[in-house]
C-alpha cells in the first residue's frame, strides 16, 4: 500500500534552471533601470504601483471574497499621512512612507467592522461611500490645502535626496521594493495555511466554514493588510507627484475602475492575472492615448465583454487551454516510497 | 421656525431621493442583483430629455413620454441580453459588468455632451411656492415630485400585491428555482423588472434634471444616495424607501445649515451611524 | 400496446464533475402511479428534475406525449403538462396560500382543477387561504404543495418525498388525496423513502440504487424481500 505524500508541484531541473536564469535577468536589468532607461523611470514606477495594487484588490476579492469599490480611500489616506507626517509633523518623508501605511491599516479596523456588516454588493457600495467620506475630509481639511490640495514643501523634497535623478531612482527603487513586497504578501499568504483556508473560502465559505476556517477573522485580516500596502503605495504615489489633492487622491476611476479592469481582463483570482492586465492595461492606454474618452469606453467594453465570455480573464484562459501557470500553487498528491519491496513508486512531477 | 423650514426642505428632497432609489431597491428585490451603473442611468435619462428639447422641441414634461418608454426598452433589452448571464451565484460578473457599464455611459455622455453642467427648465413651476407657515414655504416642483414618488411607489406595490405578474415577482424574489416549476420564465420577468426599473430612473432623471444641475459624471453620487436610502429605509420595503430617502434628505440638509461644505457629508455620516446601528435598516421586510 | 404518456431511454445526467445518473429506463403509462422508490442519493430526485426540466439532459432522452423534452426549459414543460411537487414543499414564503395556489395556475392550461376544486380536496387550505405559506404546518403545506401543482392540471404529476418530516398520521391523510388526482385522469410518479405506503397507492415501482435502475415490476407481483434486496443492494 502506497502512502500519498501531498508535495508541492516541483518543475524538472532543466526548467528550474531555465527559471533561475530567466529571473536573475529580468532582475539585473530591472534594477539597472535607472542606468540605462533613465526616460522610462517615472513611468516603470507607474507601472510597479499599478501591478501592486492589483495584486492587493486580487488579493482582496479575488481570493478573500471581499469585493471592494472602495480601496481609493486607502490610497488617498496613505497620501494625505504622509503629507500630514512631513508638513505637519516634520517627519522625513522616507520615514513618513511605512508610518503612512501602519496609519492606512489602523483606520482600516474600525472601517472593515462597521463594512462588514453588509454584505456582498452592498459591501461594495458602502466601501464607496466610506472612500467619498474621507474625500469630503480631507477637502475640508485647510492645514493640509483644503479642496485644492497642497505641495510638498521644497525642503521636505530635497530631504529625499540633492538631485532630481537620484530622487526619481529612490522612488522607483522603493516602488520595486513594494512591488516585490506585494507579491511577497500575496504568495507567501497563499502558500502558507492560512492560503488554503482563503482558497477553500472562495470556492465555499460554508464548507470553510465547517472545516474551522475563521472566515471572518481572515477576511478582516486580509482586508486590514491589504489597506496598510494600499496606503504604503498610496504615501508613494504622491510622494512620486510631489502634490496631492481630494480629487486626485480619492479618485475612483484612477485607483478602482483603472484597477479592478486590470484585474478582471489579466484573471481575477491567479497570480499571474495582475501582471498580464497591467501590461494590457499600459499596452491600450499606449496605443489609444490620442482618443480621449474612448479610451476609457474601450476598457470598459472589454472588461464587460471578458467578464460575460471569458470571466477567468486572459490567464485564466491560458491556465485552462494549456495548463500552465507562471506561478504554480497547485499542491499535487505524489506517492511515497513504498516499504515492501517491487511495489512501484512514482516521483512526484 | 428655521429649524422646520430645515428640516420640509430636506423631507422634500428625500422625494428626489426616494425616486432615485426605488429602481435600484426594486431589482435587488427581484433579483438580488446591485447595478452600479443606476446612478449613471438616470444621468442618461436627464441627458435624452435634454436631447428631447433640444433637438425635438418638446417640453420637459412631454419629453417623458419619450424617455420612459426609451428607458424601458433599454432596460429589457439590457437585462436580455447581458446582465441575465451573470446571475447565479457569483456577485463578481454582476458588479464587474455594471461597473463596467457605468463607466462606458459616463464617457460616451461625455463625447456626446462635453463635461458642462446642465439644466432642464420646466418654466415657472420651478419657482412657485406657497407659504404653510411663516417661514416655511414649499416649492411647488419639490411638492410635485414628492407626489410622483408617493405615485410610483404606490403603483408598484399595487403591481406587486395586486396582479399576477406582481405575484410572479415576489415569488421569484424567494425562490427563483421553484418558480419556474409554476410555468414562469425567469428571463422575460427579470427583464420585465429592469424594465420597470429603468422607467422609474426616467421619471426621476427627468425630474432631478429641472431640479438640480447635472453633468456626465454625476451618476456615481446618485447611485451612493440612491443606495443609503435603501439601506436606511430597509431592504425589500418600498415605503421603507421613502422613509430612507427623506431621512437622507433631512440630515443633508441640516448638516448644510451649519456649513455647506458638509451637506453632503453630513448625509454619508447619516447613512453610516445608522448602518452601524441597525444594518438592516429602519424599516425592513426582506430575510435577505 | 399502448404509447407511453412518458418515456425516458438511456438517461444520464450530471451535477457538474458528479455523475447522478447512469442511464435510466423508465415508463409512465397514462392513469399509472409509478413509485421510484431507492435510498438516499440514488437518484430519485434526479430523475424527476430531469423529467420537469430542473436538469440538463439530453434531448432524447425524455419523450412525452410523443415530444422530446429532454433538456427543455422548465417553465415550458409546465406548460406541456408536467407539474411538480418539488421536494420540502417550497411554498413562496411571501406569498399567502391563496396566492401560492394561482401561481400554480401561471400558466393557464385548462382542467378539472381550480382553486375551489384544490379547496375542495384540502379543505384546511380554504381555512387558511389568507396566511402567509409558511406558517402552516407541515402537514398542510404539503397539501398546499400538491394543490399548486394541481393548479398546472397536469397530464402528469412528479411528487418528491412529500412525506418528508411528517407524522405517520398526516402522511395518511396526504396520500389519502391521491386517488382523487388519479381519478380526475393524472398520472403520477411518486418519489419516496419510505416504501409502505407509496406501494399501496403504486401500480408499479422502480428501484434505484447509486444512478441505476436496479429492480421494476408490479408492486403487487413483486416479493418484499426482493424489493428490500434491492434497496439496499445486498
Amino acid at each position: 500500500m502506497s502512502t500519498f505524500v501531498a508535495t508541492a508541484g516541483r518543475p524538472a531541473r532543466a526548467r528550474q534552471a531555465a527559471r533561475a536564469f530567466a529571473l536573475t535577468a529580468i532582475a539585473a536589468l530591472l534594477l539597472g533601470l535607472p542606468w540605462w532607461g533613465t526616460a522610462w523611470l517615472g513611468r516603470a514606477v507607474e507601472i510597479a504601483y499599478m501591478l501592486s495594487l492589483a495584486m492587493l484588490w486580487n488579493l482582496l476579492a479575488g481570493f478573500a471574497g471581499v469585493v471592494s469599490i472602495g480601496q481609493q480611500a486607502f490610497v488617498g489616506l496613505g497620501g494625505y499621512a504622509l503629507f500630514a507626517l512631513v508638513i505637519l509633523a516634520g517627519v522625513p518623508p522616507l520615514a513618513a512612507l511605512p508610518l503612512a501605511g501602519v496609519v492606512a491599516a489602523v483606520v482600516a479596523l474600525p472601517v472593515a467592522l462597521l463594512l462588514f456588516r453588509l454584505r456582498g454588493p452592498h459591501l461594495a457600495i458602502g466601501s464607496w461611500v466610506v472612500a467619498e467620506v474621507f474625500r469630503l475630509v480631507a477637502a475640508q481639511i485647510s492645514a493640509l490645502g483644503g479642496g485644492s490640495g497642497q505641495s510638498l514643501p521644497v525642503a521636505a523634497v530635497r530631504g529625499i535626496a540633492r538631485s532630481r535623478s537620484a530622487r526619481e531612482a529612490i522612488t522607483y527603487f522603493i516602488a520595486l521594493a513594494l512591488a516585490a513586497l506585494c507579491l511577497a504578501l500575496v504568495w507567501g499568504l497563499l502558500r502558507a495555511r492560512q492560503g488554503l483556508g482563503l482558497t477553500a473560502m472562495r470556492d465555499s465559505e460554508a464548507a470553510a466554514a465547517s472545516l474551522g476556517v475563521n472566515v471572518r477573522r481572515l477576511k478582516l485580516t486580509v482586508f486590514v493588510a491589504v489597506a496598510g500596502a494600499t496606503g504604503l503605495l498610496g504615501a508613494l504615489i504622491f510622494l512620486q507627484t510631489l502634490r496631492i489633492s481630494p480629487d486626485a487622491a480619492f479618485s475612483v476611476t484612477d485607483w478602482t475602475a483603472n484597477v479592478i479592469f486590470i484585474v478582471v481582463i489579466g484573471g481575477i483570482g491567479t497570480l499571474e492575472g495582475p501582471f498580464a492586465g497591467t501590461a494590457v492595461f499600459f499596452l491600450f492606454r499606449g496605443l489609444f492615448a490620442g482618443f480621449g474618452g474612448w479610451y476609457m469606453i474601450a476598457l470598459g467594453a472589454l472588461a464587460i465583454l471578458v467578464m460575460l465570455l471569458a470571466p477567468a480573464g486572459l490567464c485564466g484562459a491560458v491556465s485552462h487551454r494549456f495548463g500552465v501557470t507562471l506561478f504554480p500553487m497547485r499542491r499535487r498528491l505524489g506517492t511515497a516510497p513504498a516499504a515492501a519491496p517491487g511495489l512501484p513508486t512514482a516521483s512526484p512531477n | 421656525m428655521q429649524w422646520l423650514d430645515i428640516i420640509v426642505q430636506g423631507a422634500l428632497v428625500g422625494g428626489l431621493y426616494a425616486l432615485f432609489a426605488t429602481g435600484l431597491s426594486l431589482i435587488f428585490g427581484v433579483m438580488r442583483l446591485v447595478n452600479l451603473a443606476h446612478g449613471d442611468l438616470i444621468v442618461l435619462a436627464a441627458f435624452l430629455s435634454l436631447a428631447c428639447v433640444q433637438h425635438l422641441g418638446f417640453s420637459p414634461a412631454l419629453s417623458l413620454a419619450i424617455v420612459v418608454p426609451g428607458m424601458a426598452l433599454l432596460g429589457y433589452a439590457m437585462q436580455r441580453v447581458m446582465l441575465n448571464r451573470t446571475l447565479g451565484g457569483d456577485i463578481l460578473p454582476p458588479l464587474l459588468v455594471t461597473f463596467g457599464l457605468s463607466i462606458v455611459i459616463q464617457n460616451t455622455l461625455l463625447e456626446a455632451f462635453s463635461a458642462d453642467s446642465r439644466k432642464l427648465h420646466f418654466g415657472g413651476i420651478e419657482t412657485a411656492s406657497i407659504r404653510l407657515l411663516p417661514g416655511v414655504s414649499i416649492g411647488w416642483y419639490p411638492l410635485i415630485v414628492l407626489l410622483a414618488a408617493v405615485v410610483v411607489i404606490g403603483g408598484l406595490q399595487l403591481a406587486l400585491y395586486r396582479t399576477r405578474l406582481g405575484a410572479a415577482m415576489r415569488a421569484t424574489s424567494d425562490d427563483p428555482v421553484t418558480v419556474r416549476l409554476m410555468g414562469v420564465d425567469n428571463r422575460h420577468l427579470f427583464a420585465l423588472a429592469m424594465a420597470a426599473s429603468l422607467s422609474v430612473c426616467a421619471i426621476a432623471g427627468v425630474l432631478m434634471a429641472g431640479w438640480t444641475n447635472f453633468d456626465p459624471l454625476s451618476g456615481p453620487e446618485r447611485l451612493l444616495y440612491a443606495f443609503e436610502a435603501v439601506i436606511i429605509g430597509g431592504l425589500g420595503s418600498l415605503w421603507g424607501t421613502l422613509a430612507g430617502g427623506m431621512i437622507l434628505g433631512i440630515a443633508q440638509s441640516v448638516g448644510g445649515a451649519f456649513d455647506p461644505g458638509w451637506q453632503i457629508l453630513a448625509g454619508h455620516l447619516a447613512f453610516l451611524v445608522v448602518l452601524s446601528a441597525t444594518p438592516r435598516g429602519l424599516f425592513p421586510r426582506m430575510a435577505d | 400496446m399502448s404509447v407511453p404518456l412518458l418515456a425516458t431511454r438511456g438517461l444520464t445526467a450530471w451535477y457538474g464533475d458528479f455523475q447522478a445518473l447512469f442511464g435510466i429506463n423508465l415508463d409512465v403509462r397514462e392513469g399509472e402511479v409509478i413509485a421510484l422508490i431507492g435510498a438516499n442519493g440514488a437518484g430519485k430526485s434526479s430523475v424527476l428534475k430531469a423529467v420537469c426540466g430542473l436538469l440538463p439532459v439530453a434531448r432524447d432522452s425524455v419523450r412525452f406525449a410523443g415530444t422530446l423534452i429532454g433538456g427543455m426549459d422548465a417553465h415550458r414543460i409546465v406548460r406541456r403538462g408536467i407539474a411538480m411537487v418539488p421536494e420540502g414543499r417550497k411554498l413562496f414564503p411571501s406569498l399567502s396560500v391563496e396566492e401560492n395556489l394561482r401561481l400554480g395556475a401561471y400558466a393557464a392550461r385548462p382542467g378539472p382543477w381550480s382553486l375551489d376544486r384544490v379547496f375542495s380536496l384540502f379543505p384546511i387550505l380554504a381555512e387558511r387561504r389568507d396566511a402567509p405559506a409558511t406558517s402552516l404546518s407541515g402537514g398542510q403545506q404539503q397539501m398546499a404543495a400538491i394543490g399548486r401543482a394541481l393548479m398546472a392540471n397536469p397530464r402528469l404529476l412528479l411528487c418528491d418525498e412529500i412525506s418528508l418530516g411528517l407524522a405517520p398520521i398526516v402522511i395518511r391523510d396526504v396520500y389519502a388525496a391521491l386517488p382523487s388526482i388519479r381519478a380526475e385522469g393524472t398520472s403520477l410518479i411518486v418519489v419516496e423513502q419510505d416504501i409502505s405506503q407509496v406501494l399501496r397507492v403504486a401500480q408499479r415501482v422502480y428501484c434505484l440504487r447509486k444512478g441505476r435502475v436496479v429492480l421494476e415490476g408490479s408492486s403487487d407481483g413483486l416479493a418484499r424481500e426482493d424489493i428490500r434486496m434491492a434497496y439496499f443492494g445486498m
